[in-house]
């Protein structure tokens, strides 16, 4: 069965130029949109019909398009990566809007992730906080031999889940505090669950949370928004885990 | 632990135990005022033991309670505030998350509201007032209806603030996971309906039946 189509939607976007000018919304009209196109292509389309106006195209983050690489960001129509769940940007389809829509497209909007130009933000805030302590510090010999470190099928599923993350900044973006507590729950859980990763947990929490304070996140208040938006469906008890692996490092100190 | 205070989850830790700690304060106060139901005596039986010297030292502490949960939950407040410059133009958070979650703050507010209120007409008058019948003077406040009908919608908003913040309380200080998290939150709704109802059910009482 062919697609239907859209025949118009109006897109509110929000437009800057560079990260020290203002911004404001533009207002454009499309046409003749395929419910099977995705969001992004949708905007590609749009950008081409500017770049026919000889106007500027629409500025924004994409990479892979099939929601691995967390590239692709957007707070579409008051939501993360759109009104779908459990899904990036780039994985969302116009069959989720109705004929004659208006939509709104903004970017993320949180301190630490500076607006670049358009609906494009900094989010090295993330690369940062990894750097803090989001690594296993081992020096590299042959390889081992597989399954030399027994590790529990539970540990190793949790690890996996938190793993997930693609550091697309949706929960820092959707937090009402502009925390980014999933982010860094995620990287450390993901570490502390592992033999490999046990042995620097300590340190490693005490050293991303100290970054992602200096950094201006927000403080986390438990609401569950971040786990709602996160394209990987992270669960917050990985922030209950980082709390265990902070309070516990500190009460070492 | 040098600059633990400091740090996100330092400040965090301190909202959610001086959290519980004032939800066994509320325990205890909800426990004498359910007295009010069974009879004069009672409830004045009650109130005597609440003047015992042994209870009186604790309410400093308590005091200090209060005052901690609202310095700092006023500071995560401003510095959250202060995390994102530029505001969405159009947010759906009621799709994420609960609106409670989203509103401690200000349900927080309108409770101290509520205790300063509290404080002046009640609290103050059995601390320094010459009350001989304490269900007397209790239930011939209630009957009058502003004040019945200020105490229930107080005890409403308490009950919402704390559908959250009991099992937030938990996650703060690391004892939460999957399992416990569905626990902990269907004792916070057990919590909160507990003290919404046990507490706005006595001026309900006095509006009914009068004193």
């Amino acid at each position: 069965m062919a697609d239907k189509i859209l025949k118009e939607l109006t897109l509110k976007v929000w437009r800057q130029k560079d990260a020290k000018s203002k911004g404001g919304f533009e207002t454009y009209k499309i046409h003749d949109i395929s419910t099977g196109t995705s969001f992004l292509e949708m905007l590609d389309i749009l950008n081409e019909q500017l770049v026919s106006e000889n106007k500027e195209p629409v500025a924004f983050d994409h990479d892979c398009r099939e929601g691995i690489c967390g590239t692709c960001s957007l707070f579409i129509d008051g939501r993360a990566h759109g009104p779908d769940d459990d899904v990036t940007t780039c994985q969302l389809h116009m069959r989720r809007f109705q004929d004659g829509a208006t939509i709104t497209i903004e970017p993320w909007r949180c301190g630490a992730f500076p607006v670049i130009k358009d609906l494009i933000v900094d989010r090295q805030a993330y690369d940062k906080i990894l750097q803090a302590g989001g690594y296993v510090s081992v020096n590299t010999g042959g390889v081992p031999d597989g399954n030399a470190i027994p590790i529990s099928n539970d540990n190793a599923e949790e690890a996996m889940d938190a793993a997930a993350c693609i550091g697309c900044g949706a929960c820092a973006a959707t937090c009402k505090n502009s925390s980014a507590m999933l982010f860094v729950a995620a990287k450390v859980s993901q570490l502390a669950l592992l033999p490999q990763g046990k042995v620097e947990a300590a340190r490693r929490a005490k050293a991303m949370v100290a970054k992602m304070d200096e950094l201006g996140f927000g403080n986390c208040t438990n609401t569950g928004a971040c786990e709602m938006e996160c394209p990987k469906s992270i669960s917050i008890q990985h922030i209950a885990r980082l709390n265990r692996e902070f309070l516990k490092a500190k009460l070492k100190d | 632990m040098s600059n633990f205070l400091t740090t996100s989850i330092g400040k965090k830790v301190i909202m959610s135990l001086s959290g519980l700690f004032l939800i066994l304060f509320l325990c205890v106060h909800l426990s004498v005022n359910l007295l009010l139901l069974v009879s004069p005596e009672a409830f004045n039986a009650g109130c005597e033991f609440m003047a015992l010297p042994f209870i009186k030292v604790i309410e400093p502490v308590l005091a200090l309670g209060f005052i901690v949960h609202i310095v700092w939950a006023s500071i995560l407040t401003i510095q959250n505030q202060k995390a994102r410059p530029q505001k969405y133009a159009l947010r759906k958070q009621s799709q994420n998350c609960t609106w409670p979650s989203r509103n401690m703050y200000i349900l927080g507010a309108l409770v101290l509201a509520f205790l300063a209120l509290h404080i002046a007409t009640i609290w103050y008058r059995f601390k320094f007032g010459e009350i001989h019948d304490h269900y007397e003077f209790v239930s011939g406040f209630l009957v009058q209806p502003v004040f019945g009908i200020i105490y229930i919608i107080a005890a409403i908003f308490l009950g919402l603030h704390l559908s959250h913040g009991f099992w937030s309380a938990f996650q703060s200080i690391g004892f939460s996971n999957d399992i416990w998290r569905k626990r902990l939150e269907y004792v916070a709704y057990f919590f909160a309906i507990v003290f919404a109802v046990g507490f706005s059910i006595i001026p309900v009482y006095f509006l009914i039946f009068g004193n």
